[in-house]
Protein backbone atom coordinates (compact mmCIF):
# COMPACT_ATOMS: atom_id res chain seq x y z
CA UNK A 1 0.00 0.00 0.00
CA UNK A 2 2.63 2.52 1.11
CA UNK A 3 5.00 1.63 -1.69
CA UNK A 4 2.13 2.24 -4.13
CA UNK A 5 1.62 5.73 -2.69
CA UNK A 6 5.34 6.41 -2.86
CA UNK A 7 5.43 5.26 -6.47
CA UNK A 8 2.61 7.70 -7.31
CA UNK A 9 5.04 10.51 -6.58
CA UNK A 10 7.53 9.36 -9.19
CA UNK A 11 6.95 11.06 -12.56
CA UNK A 12 8.13 8.22 -14.87
CA UNK A 13 6.21 5.64 -12.86
CA UNK A 14 3.05 7.74 -12.81
CA UNK A 15 3.37 8.45 -16.50
CA UNK A 16 3.36 4.70 -17.28
CA UNK A 17 0.71 3.93 -14.66
CA UNK A 18 -1.51 6.72 -15.99
CA UNK A 19 -1.06 5.45 -19.53
CA UNK A 20 -2.21 1.96 -18.52
CA UNK A 21 -5.10 3.43 -16.54
CA UNK A 22 -6.32 5.48 -19.48
CA UNK A 23 -5.94 2.49 -21.79
CA UNK A 24 -8.69 0.52 -20.01
CA UNK A 25 -10.65 3.32 -18.32
CA UNK A 26 -11.24 5.27 -21.53
CA UNK A 27 -13.04 2.44 -23.41
CA UNK A 28 -15.05 1.54 -20.28
CA UNK A 29 -16.10 5.19 -19.88
CA UNK A 30 -17.06 5.52 -23.53
CA UNK A 31 -19.15 2.33 -23.40
CA UNK A 32 -20.88 3.54 -20.22
CA UNK A 33 -21.55 6.92 -21.82
CA UNK A 34 -23.00 5.35 -24.97
CA UNK A 35 -25.15 2.85 -23.06
CA UNK A 36 -26.29 5.53 -20.60
CA UNK A 37 -27.11 8.02 -23.35
CA UNK A 38 -28.96 5.41 -25.41
CA UNK A 39 -30.89 4.21 -22.37
CA UNK A 40 -31.68 7.67 -21.07
CA UNK A 41 -32.46 9.40 -24.36
CA UNK A 42 -34.30 6.62 -26.18
CA UNK A 43 -35.38 3.81 -23.88
CA UNK A 44 -36.46 5.56 -20.67
CA UNK A 45 -40.14 6.61 -20.65
CA UNK A 46 -41.04 10.30 -21.21
CA UNK A 47 -42.00 12.35 -18.18
CA UNK A 48 -45.77 12.74 -17.85
CA UNK A 49 -45.52 16.51 -17.30
CA UNK A 50 -42.37 17.57 -19.14
CA UNK A 51 -42.56 15.10 -22.02
CA UNK A 52 -39.19 14.49 -23.60
CA UNK A 53 -37.54 17.74 -22.51
CA UNK A 54 -36.65 16.27 -19.11
CA UNK A 55 -34.14 13.96 -20.83
CA UNK A 56 -31.51 16.66 -20.56
CA UNK A 57 -31.04 15.60 -16.93
CA UNK A 58 -28.96 12.73 -18.27
CA UNK A 59 -26.33 15.35 -19.12
CA UNK A 60 -27.21 18.09 -16.65
CA UNK A 61 -27.25 16.18 -13.37
CA UNK A 62 -24.07 14.10 -13.96
CA UNK A 63 -22.17 17.23 -14.99
CA UNK A 64 -23.34 19.11 -11.89
CA UNK A 65 -22.57 16.23 -9.53
CA UNK A 66 -19.07 15.65 -10.90
CA UNK A 67 -18.35 19.40 -11.07
CA UNK A 68 -18.92 19.73 -7.32
CA UNK A 69 -16.98 16.55 -6.53
CA UNK A 70 -14.20 17.80 -8.80
CA UNK A 71 -13.71 20.88 -6.64
CA UNK A 72 -13.15 18.67 -3.61
CA UNK A 73 -10.73 16.50 -5.58
CA UNK A 74 -8.84 19.64 -6.56
CA UNK A 75 -8.77 20.96 -2.99
CA UNK A 76 -7.66 17.57 -1.65
CA UNK A 77 -4.79 17.53 -4.15
CA UNK A 78 -3.96 21.09 -3.04
CA UNK A 79 -3.91 20.04 0.61
CA UNK A 80 -1.63 17.08 -0.17
CA UNK A 81 0.71 19.36 -2.08
CA UNK A 82 0.84 21.91 0.76
CA UNK A 83 1.29 19.37 3.57
CA UNK A 84 3.56 16.72 2.04
CA UNK A 85 5.01 18.84 -0.78
CA UNK A 86 4.33 16.18 -3.38
CA UNK A 87 4.87 17.56 -6.87
CA UNK A 88 2.38 15.14 -8.40
CA UNK A 89 -0.42 16.66 -6.30
CA UNK A 90 0.35 20.09 -7.79
CA UNK A 91 0.03 18.61 -11.24
CA UNK A 92 -3.23 16.83 -10.36
CA UNK A 93 -4.68 20.08 -9.01
CA UNK A 94 -3.69 22.04 -12.08
CA UNK A 95 -5.12 19.32 -14.32
CA UNK A 96 -8.45 19.13 -12.46
CA UNK A 97 -9.28 22.87 -12.43
CA UNK A 98 -10.13 23.41 -16.12
CA UNK A 99 -12.00 20.09 -16.34
CA UNK A 100 -14.14 21.06 -13.37
CA UNK A 101 -14.76 24.52 -14.82
CA UNK A 102 -15.94 23.01 -18.12
CA UNK A 103 -18.25 20.57 -16.32
CA UNK A 104 -19.74 23.45 -14.32
CA UNK A 105 -20.21 25.36 -17.57
CA UNK A 106 -21.98 22.34 -19.12
CA UNK A 107 -24.26 22.09 -16.09
CA UNK A 108 -25.13 25.80 -16.35
CA UNK A 109 -25.79 25.75 -20.10
CA UNK A 110 -27.86 22.56 -20.02
CA UNK A 111 -29.75 23.99 -17.04
CA UNK A 112 -30.59 27.09 -19.06
CA UNK A 113 -31.68 25.00 -22.05
CA UNK A 114 -33.83 22.88 -19.77
CA UNK A 115 -35.27 25.96 -18.10
CA UNK A 116 -36.65 27.37 -21.35
CA UNK A 117 -39.36 24.73 -21.95
CA UNK A 118 -39.89 24.02 -18.22
CA UNK A 119 -40.02 27.48 -16.68
CA UNK A 120 -40.43 29.58 -19.82
CA UNK A 121 -37.17 31.52 -19.35
CA UNK A 122 -33.52 30.79 -19.91
CA UNK A 123 -32.45 31.95 -16.51
CA UNK A 124 -34.08 31.85 -13.11
CA UNK A 125 -32.39 32.86 -9.86
CA UNK A 126 -33.08 29.49 -8.39
CA UNK A 127 -30.99 28.46 -5.39
CA UNK A 128 -29.29 25.56 -7.15
CA UNK A 129 -28.52 27.48 -10.34
CA UNK A 130 -27.08 30.36 -8.32
CA UNK A 131 -24.85 28.03 -6.29
CA UNK A 132 -23.64 26.42 -9.50
CA UNK A 133 -22.82 29.84 -10.94
CA UNK A 134 -20.76 30.69 -7.86
CA UNK A 135 -18.95 27.35 -8.14
CA UNK A 136 -18.15 28.33 -11.74
CA UNK A 137 -16.59 31.59 -10.51
CA UNK A 138 -14.60 29.69 -7.88
CA UNK A 139 -13.15 27.44 -10.58
CA UNK A 140 -12.37 30.39 -12.85
CA UNK A 141 -10.58 32.09 -9.95
CA UNK A 142 -8.27 29.11 -9.49
CA UNK A 143 -7.53 28.85 -13.21
CA UNK A 144 -6.89 32.61 -13.52
CA UNK A 145 -4.69 32.71 -10.41
CA UNK A 146 -2.54 29.90 -11.77
CA UNK A 147 -2.11 31.68 -15.08
CA UNK A 148 -1.20 34.99 -13.43
CA UNK A 149 1.77 33.67 -11.42
CA UNK A 150 5.10 33.64 -13.16
CA UNK A 151 6.73 31.13 -10.84
CA UNK A 152 4.69 27.98 -11.48
CA UNK A 153 5.74 26.27 -8.26
CA UNK A 154 4.43 29.25 -6.31
CA UNK A 155 1.34 29.30 -8.54
CA UNK A 156 0.44 25.75 -7.54
CA UNK A 157 0.81 26.59 -3.85
CA UNK A 158 -1.28 29.75 -4.21
CA UNK A 159 -4.01 27.79 -5.98
CA UNK A 160 -3.86 25.17 -3.24
CA UNK A 161 -4.48 27.86 -0.60
CA UNK A 162 -7.30 29.37 -2.65
CA UNK A 163 -9.01 26.04 -3.26
CA UNK A 164 -8.78 25.17 0.45
CA UNK A 165 -10.34 28.52 1.36
CA UNK A 166 -13.01 27.77 -1.24
CA UNK A 167 -13.65 24.34 0.24
CA UNK A 168 -14.30 25.80 3.66
CA UNK A 169 -16.65 28.28 2.01
CA UNK A 170 -18.63 26.00 -0.32
CA UNK A 171 -20.98 24.56 2.34
CA UNK A 172 -21.52 28.09 3.73
CA UNK A 173 -22.23 29.44 0.25
CA UNK A 174 -24.68 26.63 -0.56
CA UNK A 175 -26.52 27.03 2.71
CA UNK A 176 -26.63 30.83 2.50
CA UNK A 177 -27.94 30.75 -1.07
CA UNK A 178 -30.62 28.30 0.08
CA UNK A 179 -31.73 30.64 2.85
CA UNK A 180 -31.54 33.64 0.55
CA UNK A 181 -33.81 31.88 -1.92
CA UNK A 182 -36.39 30.89 0.66
CA UNK A 183 -36.38 34.43 2.09
CA UNK A 184 -37.07 36.12 -1.23
CA UNK A 185 -39.06 33.59 -3.21
CA UNK A 186 -41.35 31.44 -1.14
CA UNK A 187 -41.41 28.42 -3.43
CA UNK A 188 -43.15 29.97 -6.43
CA UNK A 189 -41.25 27.68 -8.76
CA UNK A 190 -41.27 24.04 -7.87
CA UNK A 191 -39.03 21.42 -9.34
CA UNK A 192 -41.04 18.40 -10.43
CA UNK A 193 -40.83 15.81 -7.69
CA UNK A 194 -37.30 14.63 -8.09
CA UNK A 195 -37.31 12.50 -4.99
CA UNK A 196 -40.08 10.43 -6.53
CA UNK A 197 -38.10 9.70 -9.70
CA UNK A 198 -39.06 6.33 -11.13
CA UNK A 199 -36.54 3.51 -11.30
CA UNK A 200 -36.84 3.37 -15.09
CA UNK A 201 -35.47 6.93 -15.20
CA UNK A 202 -33.15 6.51 -12.22
CA UNK A 203 -30.95 3.67 -13.48
CA UNK A 204 -29.78 5.39 -16.68
CA UNK A 205 -29.13 8.52 -14.60
CA UNK A 206 -26.94 6.59 -12.16
CA UNK A 207 -25.14 5.00 -15.09
CA UNK A 208 -24.47 8.44 -16.59
CA UNK A 209 -23.16 9.76 -13.26
CA UNK A 210 -20.69 6.86 -13.09
CA UNK A 211 -19.73 7.50 -16.71
CA UNK A 212 -19.10 11.20 -15.98
CA UNK A 213 -16.88 10.28 -13.03
CA UNK A 214 -14.95 8.06 -15.40
CA UNK A 215 -14.74 10.86 -17.94
CA UNK A 216 -13.44 13.24 -15.27
CA UNK A 217 -10.78 10.75 -14.15
CA UNK A 218 -9.66 9.99 -17.71
CA UNK A 219 -9.44 13.67 -18.67
CA UNK A 220 -7.53 14.61 -15.52
CA UNK A 221 -5.04 11.74 -15.92
CA UNK A 222 -4.52 12.60 -19.60
CA UNK A 223 -3.98 16.25 -18.65
CA UNK A 224 -1.50 15.19 -15.98
CA UNK A 225 0.45 13.01 -18.43
CA UNK A 226 0.67 15.88 -20.91
CA UNK A 227 1.87 18.19 -18.14
CA UNK A 228 4.42 15.60 -17.00
CA UNK A 229 6.11 15.12 -20.36
CA UNK A 230 6.22 18.88 -20.88
CA UNK A 231 7.66 19.45 -17.41
CA UNK A 232 10.28 16.70 -17.80
CA UNK A 233 10.94 17.22 -21.48
CA UNK A 234 14.71 17.44 -20.86
CA UNK A 235 14.99 14.30 -18.75
CA UNK A 236 16.15 11.00 -20.15
CA UNK A 237 12.99 9.00 -19.49
CA UNK A 238 10.90 11.32 -21.64
CA UNK A 239 13.53 11.33 -24.37
CA UNK A 240 13.63 7.55 -24.27
CA UNK A 241 9.85 7.36 -24.41
CA UNK A 242 9.80 9.70 -27.38
CA UNK A 243 12.50 7.68 -29.12
CA UNK A 244 15.21 10.37 -29.11
CA UNK A 245 17.70 8.20 -27.22
CA UNK B 1 22.28 35.95 21.46
CA UNK B 2 19.35 35.41 19.07
CA UNK B 3 17.38 33.98 21.99
CA UNK B 4 17.86 37.19 23.95
CA UNK B 5 16.77 39.21 20.94
CA UNK B 6 13.65 37.17 20.54
CA UNK B 7 12.73 37.66 24.15
CA UNK B 8 13.06 41.40 23.72
CA UNK B 9 9.70 41.78 21.98
CA UNK B 10 6.77 39.71 23.13
CA UNK B 11 4.10 38.59 20.70
CA UNK B 12 1.53 41.06 21.96
CA UNK B 13 4.03 43.93 21.79
CA UNK B 14 4.92 42.94 18.23
CA UNK B 15 1.23 42.75 17.35
CA UNK B 16 0.63 46.18 18.82
CA UNK B 17 3.61 47.74 17.07
CA UNK B 18 2.60 46.28 13.74
CA UNK B 19 -0.91 47.57 14.31
CA UNK B 20 0.39 51.07 15.09
CA UNK B 21 2.74 51.08 12.13
CA UNK B 22 -0.04 50.30 9.69
CA UNK B 23 -2.36 52.71 11.46
CA UNK B 24 0.20 55.50 11.15
CA UNK B 25 0.65 54.93 7.42
CA UNK B 26 -3.11 55.08 7.01
CA UNK B 27 -3.38 58.25 9.09
CA UNK B 28 -0.53 59.85 7.17
CA UNK B 29 -2.52 59.73 3.95
CA UNK B 30 -6.06 60.88 4.73
CA UNK B 31 -7.08 60.24 1.14
CA UNK B 32 -6.78 56.50 1.83
CA UNK B 33 -9.32 56.94 4.60
CA UNK B 34 -11.63 59.21 2.64
CA UNK B 35 -11.57 57.47 -0.74
CA UNK B 36 -13.69 54.46 0.23
CA UNK B 37 -16.26 56.76 1.82
CA UNK B 38 -16.31 58.96 -1.24
CA UNK B 39 -16.63 55.89 -3.45
CA UNK B 40 -19.54 54.67 -1.33
CA UNK B 41 -21.19 58.09 -1.55
CA UNK B 42 -20.82 58.34 -5.32
CA UNK B 43 -21.92 54.81 -6.17
CA UNK B 44 -24.99 55.18 -3.94
CA UNK B 45 -25.79 58.29 -6.00
CA UNK B 46 -25.71 56.23 -9.18
CA UNK B 47 -28.59 53.99 -8.10
CA UNK B 48 -31.36 56.61 -8.04
CA UNK B 49 -30.02 57.89 -11.36
CA UNK B 50 -30.17 54.41 -12.84
CA UNK B 51 -33.38 53.21 -11.23
CA UNK B 52 -35.42 56.41 -11.15
CA UNK B 53 -36.19 58.61 -8.16
CA UNK B 54 -39.36 56.80 -6.99
CA UNK B 55 -38.87 56.85 -3.18
CA UNK B 56 -40.90 53.74 -2.53
CA UNK B 57 -38.97 51.57 -4.94
CA UNK B 58 -35.65 52.97 -3.70
CA UNK B 59 -36.46 52.27 -0.09
CA UNK B 60 -37.40 48.73 -1.01
CA UNK B 61 -34.05 48.24 -2.71
CA UNK B 62 -32.04 50.21 -0.15
CA UNK B 63 -30.73 47.22 1.89
CA UNK B 64 -29.39 45.54 -1.22
CA UNK B 65 -27.94 48.74 -2.68
CA UNK B 66 -26.15 49.69 0.53
CA UNK B 67 -24.71 46.24 1.07
CA UNK B 68 -23.54 45.75 -2.51
CA UNK B 69 -21.84 49.14 -2.50
CA UNK B 70 -20.19 48.42 0.86
CA UNK B 71 -18.89 45.16 -0.58
CA UNK B 72 -17.49 46.94 -3.63
CA UNK B 73 -15.86 49.61 -1.48
CA UNK B 74 -14.18 46.93 0.63
CA UNK B 75 -13.07 45.11 -2.52
CA UNK B 76 -11.61 48.30 -3.92
CA UNK B 77 -9.37 48.99 -0.93
CA UNK B 78 -8.37 45.43 -0.06
CA UNK B 79 -6.04 45.28 -3.04
CA UNK B 80 -3.79 47.84 -1.39
CA UNK B 81 -3.55 46.06 1.94
CA UNK B 82 -0.13 44.44 1.56
CA UNK B 83 1.04 46.30 -1.54
CA UNK B 84 3.38 48.82 0.11
CA UNK B 85 4.81 46.19 2.48
CA UNK B 86 5.55 43.98 -0.49
CA UNK B 87 7.17 46.74 -2.50
CA UNK B 88 9.41 48.22 0.19
CA UNK B 89 10.55 44.83 1.46
CA UNK B 90 9.08 45.03 4.93
CA UNK B 91 7.10 41.89 4.19
CA UNK B 92 10.36 39.96 3.98
CA UNK B 93 11.39 41.38 7.34
CA UNK B 94 8.07 40.27 8.79
CA UNK B 95 8.68 36.77 7.50
CA UNK B 96 12.03 36.70 9.29
CA UNK B 97 10.53 37.90 12.55
CA UNK B 98 10.42 35.33 15.35
CA UNK B 99 6.65 35.68 15.64
CA UNK B 100 4.07 33.92 13.48
CA UNK B 101 3.46 35.81 10.27
CA UNK B 102 -0.28 35.10 10.55
CA UNK B 103 -0.52 37.11 13.78
CA UNK B 104 1.55 40.03 12.50
CA UNK B 105 -0.51 40.14 9.31
CA UNK B 106 -3.67 40.08 11.41
CA UNK B 107 -2.48 43.26 13.14
CA UNK B 108 -2.26 44.99 9.79
CA UNK B 109 -5.62 43.69 8.65
CA UNK B 110 -7.19 44.90 11.86
CA UNK B 111 -5.72 48.39 11.46
CA UNK B 112 -6.86 48.41 7.85
CA UNK B 113 -10.39 47.42 8.89
CA UNK B 114 -10.57 50.20 11.49
CA UNK B 115 -9.60 52.71 8.81
CA UNK B 116 -12.03 51.44 6.16
CA UNK B 117 -14.87 49.06 7.05
CA UNK B 118 -15.36 50.28 10.59
CA UNK B 119 -15.46 53.92 9.47
CA UNK B 120 -17.79 53.11 6.62
CA UNK B 121 -20.19 51.28 8.93
CA UNK B 122 -20.30 54.28 11.26
CA UNK B 123 -21.17 56.78 8.54
CA UNK B 124 -23.47 54.44 6.57
CA UNK B 125 -26.70 55.88 8.10
CA UNK B 126 -26.00 59.14 6.24
CA UNK B 127 -26.07 57.36 2.90
CA UNK B 128 -28.90 55.06 3.98
CA UNK B 129 -31.15 58.08 4.47
CA UNK B 130 -30.38 59.17 0.91
CA UNK B 131 -31.85 55.99 -0.54
CA UNK B 132 -34.76 56.03 1.87
CA UNK B 133 -33.95 53.13 4.15
CA UNK B 134 -36.64 53.15 6.90
CA UNK B 135 -35.14 54.66 10.06
CA UNK B 136 -35.99 51.65 12.21
CA UNK B 137 -33.49 49.63 10.15
CA UNK B 138 -30.57 52.03 10.66
CA UNK B 139 -29.12 50.42 13.82
CA UNK B 140 -29.28 46.99 12.19
CA UNK B 141 -27.54 48.38 9.12
CA UNK B 142 -24.68 49.70 11.25
CA UNK B 143 -24.30 46.49 13.26
CA UNK B 144 -24.51 44.30 10.16
CA UNK B 145 -21.92 46.42 8.39
CA UNK B 146 -19.61 46.34 11.42
CA UNK B 147 -19.68 42.55 11.57
CA UNK B 148 -19.86 42.08 7.82
CA UNK B 149 -17.04 44.43 6.91
CA UNK B 150 -14.78 42.54 9.30
CA UNK B 151 -15.53 39.36 7.31
CA UNK B 152 -15.12 41.18 4.01
CA UNK B 153 -11.78 42.65 5.08
CA UNK B 154 -10.42 39.33 6.36
CA UNK B 155 -11.48 37.40 3.25
CA UNK B 156 -10.28 40.26 1.07
CA UNK B 157 -6.93 40.10 2.85
CA UNK B 158 -6.55 36.46 1.79
CA UNK B 159 -7.11 37.51 -1.81
CA UNK B 160 -4.81 40.48 -1.42
CA UNK B 161 -2.06 38.27 0.00
CA UNK B 162 -2.46 35.82 -2.89
CA UNK B 163 -2.31 38.50 -5.60
CA UNK B 164 0.14 41.00 -4.12
CA UNK B 165 3.04 39.75 -6.25
CA UNK B 166 1.06 39.98 -9.50
CA UNK B 167 1.24 43.10 -11.64
CA UNK B 168 -2.21 44.55 -12.18
CA UNK B 169 -3.79 41.98 -9.89
CA UNK B 170 -6.84 44.13 -9.17
CA UNK B 171 -9.26 42.40 -11.50
CA UNK B 172 -7.95 38.99 -10.51
CA UNK B 173 -8.51 39.90 -6.88
CA UNK B 174 -12.19 40.60 -7.58
CA UNK B 175 -12.53 37.34 -9.47
CA UNK B 176 -11.18 35.18 -6.67
CA UNK B 177 -12.79 37.12 -3.81
CA UNK B 178 -16.34 37.89 -4.98
CA UNK B 179 -17.55 34.26 -4.81
CA UNK B 180 -16.26 34.05 -1.24
CA UNK B 181 -18.09 37.26 -0.32
CA UNK B 182 -21.49 35.83 -1.29
CA UNK B 183 -22.53 34.50 2.15
CA UNK B 184 -21.54 37.78 3.84
CA UNK B 185 -23.68 39.75 1.38
CA UNK B 186 -26.63 37.40 1.85
CA UNK B 187 -26.52 37.41 5.65
CA UNK B 188 -25.93 41.16 5.87
CA UNK B 189 -28.55 42.34 3.42
CA UNK B 190 -31.08 39.81 4.73
CA UNK B 191 -30.64 41.20 8.23
CA UNK B 192 -31.40 44.71 6.98
CA UNK B 193 -34.35 43.50 4.86
CA UNK B 194 -35.81 41.78 7.91
CA UNK B 195 -35.28 44.93 9.96
CA UNK B 196 -37.41 46.94 7.51
CA UNK B 197 -40.23 44.41 7.95
CA UNK B 198 -39.73 44.03 11.72
CA UNK B 199 -38.86 40.41 11.03
CA UNK B 200 -36.33 38.04 12.53
CA UNK B 201 -33.15 40.11 12.58
CA UNK B 202 -31.30 38.30 15.34
CA UNK B 203 -30.72 35.06 13.49
CA UNK B 204 -29.12 36.81 10.49
CA UNK B 205 -26.92 38.92 12.74
CA UNK B 206 -25.94 35.78 14.66
CA UNK B 207 -24.92 34.13 11.39
CA UNK B 208 -22.88 37.19 10.46
CA UNK B 209 -21.19 37.16 13.85
CA UNK B 210 -20.42 33.46 13.46
CA UNK B 211 -18.92 34.15 10.05
CA UNK B 212 -16.86 37.02 11.47
CA UNK B 213 -15.47 34.84 14.27
CA UNK B 214 -14.75 31.95 11.92
CA UNK B 215 -12.89 34.17 9.49
CA UNK B 216 -11.05 35.82 12.38
CA UNK B 217 -9.82 32.37 13.40
CA UNK B 218 -9.10 30.88 9.98
CA UNK B 219 -8.27 33.72 7.61
CA UNK B 220 -4.95 34.69 9.28
CA UNK B 221 -3.58 31.19 8.63
CA UNK B 222 -4.42 31.48 4.93
CA UNK B 223 -3.05 35.05 4.84
CA UNK B 224 0.26 33.98 6.37
CA UNK B 225 0.65 31.06 3.97
CA UNK B 226 -0.34 33.21 0.99
CA UNK B 227 2.14 35.97 1.89
CA UNK B 228 5.02 33.48 1.99
CA UNK B 229 3.97 32.09 -1.39
CA UNK B 230 3.80 35.61 -2.84
CA UNK B 231 7.35 36.29 -1.68
CA UNK B 232 8.47 33.14 -3.52
CA UNK B 233 6.86 34.46 -6.68
CA UNK B 234 8.18 37.99 -6.42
Amino acid sequence: MWSFIHKLGSPPWFFRFGGNLVRWLLPVTLILLLVGAFWGLLVAPPDFRQGNSYRIIYIHVPAAVVALAGYYVMALAGAISLIWRIKMADIAMKAAAPVGAVLTGIALVTGAIWGKPTWGTWWVWDARITSMLILFFLYLGVVALFEAYENKAAAAKACAVLSLVGTVNIPIIYKSVDWWYSLHQPASIKFTGESAIDASMMYPLLLMIVAFYGLFAVTVVMNMRAELIWHHRQSSWVRQWAGFE
Amino acid sequence: MPAADQAALSLSAAFFRQFLRHGKTLAASPSDLLNPLLFFFMVVTLFPLGLGPDPERLSQMAPGILWVVALLASLMVSGKLFASDFEDGSLEQLCLAPHPLAILALAEVFAHWLGTGFLLALVSPLFAVMVGLPTQALPVLVVSLLLGSLCLTLIGAVGSALTVSIRRGGLLLSLIIIPLHVPVLIFGSSAVVEATRDGNVASWLALLAALALASLALAPLAIGAALRISLDNG
